[in-house]
């Protein structure tokens, strides 16, 4: 049934290009026929040895999405997608790596590439602690989790979801598809239909994980979607800190990359859940990168709870995307911190809902974009306040600086208040980068291209502070090189 | 040595420079005065390279370089800083991570090594101590709900840190208070040296007093109209720029 796909090197100037993560990775792969079709579906589960339960989820899932048609609602424009000439799940081949040391090398050595440390022992041997665990997933399948055995320890559970599907079947059956419907929106069923992998997160009531917790998403092989879920569950008085980071090969062709993550807060638990996305963005004329049509959600079931988002989106070509919040329990936050780049012919429409239904919920969004090139970038939120959310505050901070005059910036905020006790603020701004500040920081030897880097990264500083410091020193890196070529 | 010959320059069709010769000699502190648009900031940015000026003729060679070819940054590797008339503010940027990238540029481009924060913050303190500024100047960002007088230090104190070769002070003491002034001015002569040179823009005799400048010009229109010493400050601040067509 599986067709074996060679994955090659695309473009001969890879070596030139800006975008540092665009090599691909020979490796033997396995893939099912493209197209879309109860089979496929049907494959993907079994591949996965999945319960019964999940393949009718899985289906009913599909029976939705075929009655669905992509949103059309947000300020992005791109070419019919043909689902049906895609691979929907694409993994090495060969039997499932049981420990690191089953990993295939040129697979290590990728991650290696990338900067995502998958050795443990080299990280338990250094002179600090690890700090960090993470998930590895390579297309449809996740090739690694470290320190899984550490976590445990505290009673934390961090692994594939697929392999949670099987050890923890009580767990994903009660939360999966609690926060995101299988058939929310489009992306979502698609999602809910053909998933492959993905993290799950478990942190028992009133532990606080150990180490940051992050997964790494690597689309690698050609035509292929990935199609990851993830589902993060915070008992009573918990907490963690979550970031996933993205990376994708340089293609012509679009690839689809549609997730879903749900979160789900009890009494007094904490999420802090952050992005650093950075998946191909396409060339300078706008010719291939990825459509990241993407459902996050977090709910906030219990009192005093608290899910925040943090990402920096620097990547794809097409950004669909709205981490949002239910503010359920009394006295639930959430925030939405958020920096939206784009660049040459890249589209974001990017924000957050927040939907506080509890009383004296509080929510808390800064967005910040940047457009430069001849690229858009809109931010779209909702605050919704339900008629018994009796004292909810909500206060919005959107700003937008341009670089050039090609690009565009846009600003569609929602507000809809249902209960006369609640205060609702919200602030914008539109801004350039000055030429006085571009002349002040060259005539102290800073190059253009730093200057633009350093005031940009400056615009951004109240959403870069939120994230966790290792990672904000990559983003910051990030933030300039995605701005080469911008100025000038 | 500055030297500046025969320098035209105009923005859109406005001419404002018609013809500025001035030598400026390593070592020597000159002093340039004159009306309010004279052209004295016009200069100034013509010599750092501000865009927006066209340049109509002559030129500008600061120690075998030609300034007006290059672009900013490099006249500031070159040696060259401006302390602006009118700080620019920068948002949510560190001060000190702002001057550290700066002084981390000028250095790579002399291919000296590069400091490191702890290297840097070693450095900043002490320049901020001998300018009696306090540290968390460093910590605010650039200019930033700065005072007057404290946007002022701020370009002192990147000074002291960039060791300029030529430095051009932009009205550094216009809205500073009698101490500042002073302590602008130590700053200022703690550079003085064979390899320094700077050209001091002021309206104020006052500060002539605590830089003493081996020349004083008078920028009107445009060009240099008059050169002296010292004493053509004070006559200027007893008679003003009336008495002295040509
Ligand atoms: N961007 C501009 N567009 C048009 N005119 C300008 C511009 N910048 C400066 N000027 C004009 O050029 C002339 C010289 O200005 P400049 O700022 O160089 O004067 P200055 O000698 O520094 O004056 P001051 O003592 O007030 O600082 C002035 O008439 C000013 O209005
Ligand atoms: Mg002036």
């Amino acid at each position: 049934m599986s067709a074996a796909v060679e994955t090659r090197d695309t473009m001969g100037a890879l070596a030139a290009a800006k975008y540092k993560y665009g090599f691909t990775t020979e490796i033997a792969m396995e893939a099912f026929p493209k197209g879309l079709n109860e089979e496929i579906v049907r494959l993907i589960s079994s591949k996965k040895d999945e319960p019964e339960w999940l393949l009718a989820w899985r289906l009913k899932a599909f029976a939705q999405w075929q009655k669905m048609a992509e949103p059309q609602w947000a300020r992005v424009q791109h070419p019919p997608i043909d689902y049906d000439n895609l691979y929907y799940y694409a993994a090495p081949s060969g039997p499932a790596p049981k420990s690191l040391d089953e990993v295939d090398p040129s697979l290590l050595e990728m991650y290696e590439k990338l900067g995502i440390p998958l050795n443990e022992r080299a990280a338990l041997a250094g002179v600090e602690s690890p700090t960090v665990a993470v998930d590895a997933v390579f297309d449809s399948v996740s090739v690694a989790t470290t320190f899984r055995e550490t976590l445990a320890k505290s009673g934390v559970i961090f692994c594939p979801i697929s392999e949670a599907v099987r050890t923890h079947p009580e767990l994903v059956r009660e939360y999966l598809g609690s926060v995101v419907p299988a058939g929310d929106n489009f992306f979502a069923a698609l999602n809910s239909a053909v998933f492959s992998d993905g993290s799950f997160v478990f942190i028992p009531r009133g532990v606080r994980c150990p180490m940051e917790l992050s997964t790494y998403f690597r689309i690698n092989a050609r035509n292929t979607g990935q199609f990851e879920r993830t589902l993060i569950v915070a008992e009573a008085g918990a907490s963690v800190s979550y970031l996933e980071g993205c990376t994708a090969p340089m293609r012509d062709e679009n690839q689809l990359h549609a997730a879903v993550v749900e979160l789900v807060a009890l009494d007094d638990a904490k999420i802090k859940y952050s992005t650093v996305q950075n998946w191909y963005p396409g060339d300078a004329d706008g010719k291939g990168g990825i459509y990241n049509f993407v459902t996050k959600r977090g709910a906030c079931r219990g009192r005093n709870s608290k899910i925040s988002w943090t990402q920096v989106e620097t990547g794809s070509a097409i950004t669909w995307k709205y981490p949002s919040c239910i503010l359920q329990g009394d006295g639930s936050v959430g925030e939405f911190y958020s920096v939206a780049l784009t660049h040459h012919h890249q589209q974001a429409d990017t924000g957050t809902k927040m939907i506080h239904i509890g009383k004296n919920t509080t929510s808390t969004i800064i967005s910040k974009g940047i457009s430069a090139g001849q690229s858009n970038n809109t931010y779209r939120g909702l605050v919704k306040i339900m008629p018994g959310a009796s004292g909810a505050r909500n206060f919005t901070q959107c700003d937008s600086l341009l670089i050039g005059d090609e690009c565009g910036a846009h600003t569609v905020p929602y507000i809809e208040s249902r209960n006369a006790s609640a205060k609702v603020e919200h602030e914008a701004t539109t801004s350039k980068i000055a030429e006085d500040q571009l002349f002040y920081c060259r005539a102290r030897g800073l190059s253009e291209e730093d200057a633009v880097g350093l005031i940009v990264n400056g615009f951004c500083k109240d959403v870069l502070k939120e994230l966790p410091m290792e990672f904000a020193v990559e983003a910051q890196k990030l933030l300039s090189v995605s701005l080469e070529g911008s100025v000038g | 040595m500055l030297e500046i010959k025969n320098l035209s320059a105009r923005i859109g069709d406005k001419e404002i420079l018609r013809g500025v010769d001035l030598l400026v000699p390593d070592g020597e502190i000159h002093a340039v005065m004159g009306p309010n648009g004279a052209g004295k900031s016009t200069l100034s940015y013509v010599l750092a390279g501000r865009d927006g000026y066209e340049v109509t003729g002559g030129g500008a060679i600061y120690n075998g370089h030609d300034l007006l070819a290059m672009p900013p940054e490099a006249r500031a590797a070159a040696g060259v800083f401006l302390a602006f008339q009118y700080p620019v503010e920068l948002p949510g940027v560190g001060n000190a991570n702002f001057i550290r990238t700066a002084l981390n540029a000028v250095r790579r481009a002399r291919a000296e090594p590069e400091l490191d924060a702890v290297a840097f913050l070693k450095l900043a303190r002490a320049a901020l101590k001998s300018l009696s500024m306090q540290d968390d100047m460093l910590k605010r960002n650039v200019n930033v709900g700065f005072s007057g007088g404290e946007k002022k230090r701020n370009e002192v104190l990147q000074m002291a840190l960039l060791q300029p070769g030529l430095a051009i002070l932009d009205e550094t003491d216009s809205g500073l208070d009698i101490d500042a002034l002073k302590i602008v001015a130590d700053g200022v002569n703690a550079q003085r040296g064979l390899k320094f040179s700077a050209l001091v823009i002021t309206h104020y005799q006052r500060l002539l007093d605590y830089i003493v400048p081996d020349a004083v010009h008078v920028l009107a229109e445009g060009r240099i109209v008059k050169s002296g010493g010292p004493e053509l400050a004070l006559a200027l601040e007893a008679h003003g720029y009336a008495g002295l067509a040509a």
